[in-house]
């Protein structure tokens, strides 16, 4: 295993104790405002201080936590729920028109601007972790539909498959059985990345308003609440934004250190 | 040829020595940032404050004029005569005054400006003040006489609101983008989305003003604001947005800050028709659930006057009534639990985008909790709340600051947004509209005040404080805003 696996194991996994630990413990109630002890710096009551109401920064960190990988776990599972299918379809169907609908579809979702989408669905049904969980979940099915379909396409041409098709198997049936289990790998690293891009989109919706809302603490949010107070209490903004970098860092080294780990052809010429 | 190039030389020497001495005198150009845009440029039209900012006093002028205190004194009336009964006001115009086109103001112009605003058909918001009107007339150029159907007190006062002011019919088509007024500016430029610039009117029939030309600047994001001051770009910010920065400002010698009052009541305003709120006992749960002092420390950062009721505190009138509703969820508990919500119950709380609102909406539904009932926060831009809260009262609550100076009368309309519909306040308010007597008036005002603190129509939470932030060397800022404006005519540099 490499150190990029080790490290980036480690800090993912880091956030989601952190996650986890939260619906049981935090240091204070996360909604408890404390406004005679605001903007207080790190210290030994406050491990990340208080915010501008008072509240416990290193709780609503650990909440906002379980916000973040709730958000990015449920868009990320919606594209591959969609996606996954999709792309499978279409290699199977190579060529045909079903394959066309299938991939200029993706190619319509992929070219909008993820942002635009977000504020639409936003203006349309309401701010909130729901919809955000829409938008980012509808930008990840072209994702997965492609990733899975120029896998699934190499593979259909492969001796084993032929060896389905002789053998009587459908094209659903050989999809299910064959195909899909020797894509896992890539949609495994694809969704580690996936994931970290998820923490981050969720992180920018929150930042202008539309994630989750008050009083949900969401890492976006404290960044965009401490804005104005940067100058006389950088923690405020700093403590969120280092808790994105960690998480998404971590995913991302994660993400490189499995693919590495699972490519089978990386592992034959290391041995 | 030797002459020509003589005299170029010597002109362009006396501008440059001109030049100079301006220079060594003081500034006579400033830039002022506000945070909203103005709509369009039509105070009589249109209820956005922003409009009255650039206009009030600097392009339009009325009969009668608000100053910094407060204190409404003559405008374009130098003086005026009432009749014993209350009921006709004489006014005598200035002589002399023109329009920025050129053509003169006439008592002709005082009474198109006021049928305007009272026909049938008038776009005014605020129609109320000129409700009592029964005719106008032009007695001769320089002489006006207003009847009223019947006496008002305040008639004087709402005559100075920028609603009120004096338009030209040759020039009002156009007044929405090309304001043309009385006064000592005149209407120079409108880069749509950035600032609009005023330039001095060199035939102003009053003083020169020091400053040869404003710029308003628009700004609306916090931290924008922040940067933009701190480069010294702009030198005043009229509103400044974001009260956690004031500190920094003050231990700045570069600038000064400008505590002072406004006239905005901010409140937690309630659907009053909207159950559970139509009993009044969840509304007075309510009113002991909120902690004004937290929300004004929380929110405002400590800037803020609590208030018991919808009256500003510096207004003679007033009378304290925050201990009607002091701070005590126990209280609030039991009163719910009166009213039959022993586990609380769920709301709406609509919170426009002014961290006043949204910072205090949050703490507002942290306390709400405390007491059993969940409050969802629903952040909304300004359009979204003209549309859903105050047109479509479609909320449960939302906190507001309501800046019309003098606004208890709202009470007395039961279509208003919050729907309080009291029988006995608009008998309050009938009789406060026919009486000049000053102690009498005081009394009905604190009659009326304590009506609908003891009814508790809305949440009272504080009156808003006016943030001013400038160069230190600017003066003749206004400290307060009686009303919205920012008043050219006073401003100048200091050597």
């Amino acid at each position: 295993m490499s150190r990029n696996l080790i490290l980036g194991a480690f800090l993912s996994s880091l956030v989601v104790l952190a996650a986890l630990i939260s619906f049981v413990w935090t240091p204070y109630d996360y909604a408890a405002l404390d406004i005679p002890n605001k903007l207080q710096p790190p210290n030994v009551q406050h491990w990340f201080g208080t915010d501008h109401f008072g509240r416990d920064i290193f709780s609503m960190i650990m909440v906002g936590a379980r916000t973040s990988i709730a958000v990015a776990l449920v868009a990320v599972g919606i594209g591959m729920v969609l996606g996954v299918p999709l792309g499978l379809t279409a290699a199977a169907r190579k060529g045909s028109w079903l394959d066309e609908v299938i991939m200029r579809g993706n190619d319509l979702v992929f070219a909008f601007p993820s942002l635009v989408i977000a504020i639409l669905i936003t203006a349309v049904f309401g701010a909130g972790a729901i919809n955000a969980i829409i938008a980012i979940g509808i930008f990840n099915i072209p994702v997965f539909a492609r990733i899975t379909r120029g896998a699934a396409l190499s593979l259909w041409e492969r001796e084993f498959i032929l060896a389905a098709r002789v053998s009587g198997k459908g094209a659903a049936r050989i999809s299910a059985e064959h195909i899909l289990p020797n894509v896992a790998n890539l949609l495994i690293v694809q969704g580690t990345i996936q994931f970290s891009l998820g923490i981050l989109a969720e992180a920018g919706l929150s930042y202008v308003g539309l994630g989750a809302q008050p009083p949900t603490p969401s890492w976006g949010r404290m960044l965009a609440d401490a804005q104005t107070m940067v100058s006389f209490a950088p923690h405020l903004a700093l403590i969120p934004g280092l808790a994105i970098i960690v998480t998404v860092l971590g995913l991302n080294l994660l993400g490189d250190g499995l693919r590495d780990w699972l490519d089978p052809r990386i592992r034959v010429a290391r041995a | 040829m030797t002459k020509f190039m003589f005299r170029t030389i010597a002109s362009t020497l006396a501008v440059g020595a001109s030049l100079l001495a301006t220079q060594a005198l003081a500034r006579s150009d400033i830039t002022i940032a506000m945070q909203l845009e103005p709509p369009h440029l039509d105070p009589t039209s249109a209820a956005a404050q922003a409009i009255d900012s650039v206009v009030y006093t600097n392009i339009f002028e009325g009969l009668t004029r608000f100053m910094g205190d407060g204190s409404v004194v003559p405008g374009l009336a130098e003086s005026w005569e009432i009749s014993e009964d209350g009921t006709v006001y004489t006014f005598k115009l200035r002589d002399g005054v023109t329009f920025h086109d050129g053509t003169t103001m006439d008592a002709e112009d005082v009474k198109f400006s006021l049928d305007r605003a009272t026909a049938e058909d008038s776009a005014n918001a605020q129609k109320a003040l000129f409700a009592g009107i029964d005719s106008v007339e032009a007695v001769d150029p320089l002489t006006v006489k207003i009847t009223l159907a019947e006496p008002n007190g305040n008639f004087l006062f709402n005559l100075a609101w920028g609603d009120a002011v004096v338009v030209a019919p040759e020039s009002v088509e156009n007044i929405k983008t090309n304001p043309v007024g009385t006064g000592a500016y005149t209407f120079g430029n409108w880069v749509q989305g950035d600032s609009i610039t005023l330039i001095r009117n060199p035939d102003y029939w009053g003083d020169q003003p020091a400053l040869e030309t404003a710029t308003f600047k628009f700004i609306s994001d916090p931290t924008a604001a922040f940067a933009a001051m701190m480069a010294e770009d702009v030198d005043v910010f009229d509103n400044f947005p974001a009260p956690e920065n004031l500190s920094q400002f003050e231990a700045d010698p570069r600038f000064q800050v400008l505590v002072g009052s406004t006239e905005g009541e901010t409140i937690l305003s309630t659907n009053n028709k909207q159950p559970p709120f139509d009993d009044i006992l969840v509304r007075q749960a309510l009113a002991h659930a909120i902690d004004r002092q937290a929300i004004i420390d929380g929110a405002m950062f400590g800037y803020g006057t609590p208030i018991g009721t919808h009256f500003a505190p510096h207004n003679p009138a007033y009378v304290d009534l925050t201990g009607q509703s002091v701070y005590d969820p126990e209280k609030a508990k039991a009163l719910l639990a009166e009213a039959g919500f022993e586990n609380g119950f769920e709301t709406t709380l609509h919170l426009p985008p002014p961290s006043y609102a949204r910072r205090g909406g949050e703490i507002t539904a942290a306390q709400l909790a405390e007491v059993g009932i969940t409050a969802e926060i629903i952040n909304v831009e300004w359009a979204q709340w003209l549309e859903s809260v105050f047109k479509g009262k479609e909320f449960g609550l939302t906190i507001v600051s309501h800046t019309e100076p003098m606004d208890i009368g709202i009470y007395a309309r039961p279509d208003y947004y919050f729907q309080y519909d009291s029988t006995d306040f608009q008998a309050l308010m009938d009789a406060l509209n026919t009486t000049t007597d000053p102690e009498e008036r005081t009394r009905l005002l604190g009659e009326a005040q304590r009506l609908i603190s003891s009814d508790y129509v809305n949440g009272y939470l504080f009156q808003l404080a006016k943030l001013g932030v400038a160069k230190a060397g600017v003066k003749g800022l206004w400290e307060n805003a009686p009303t919205a404006a920012i008043d050219l005519t006073q401003i100048s540099w200091s050597e």
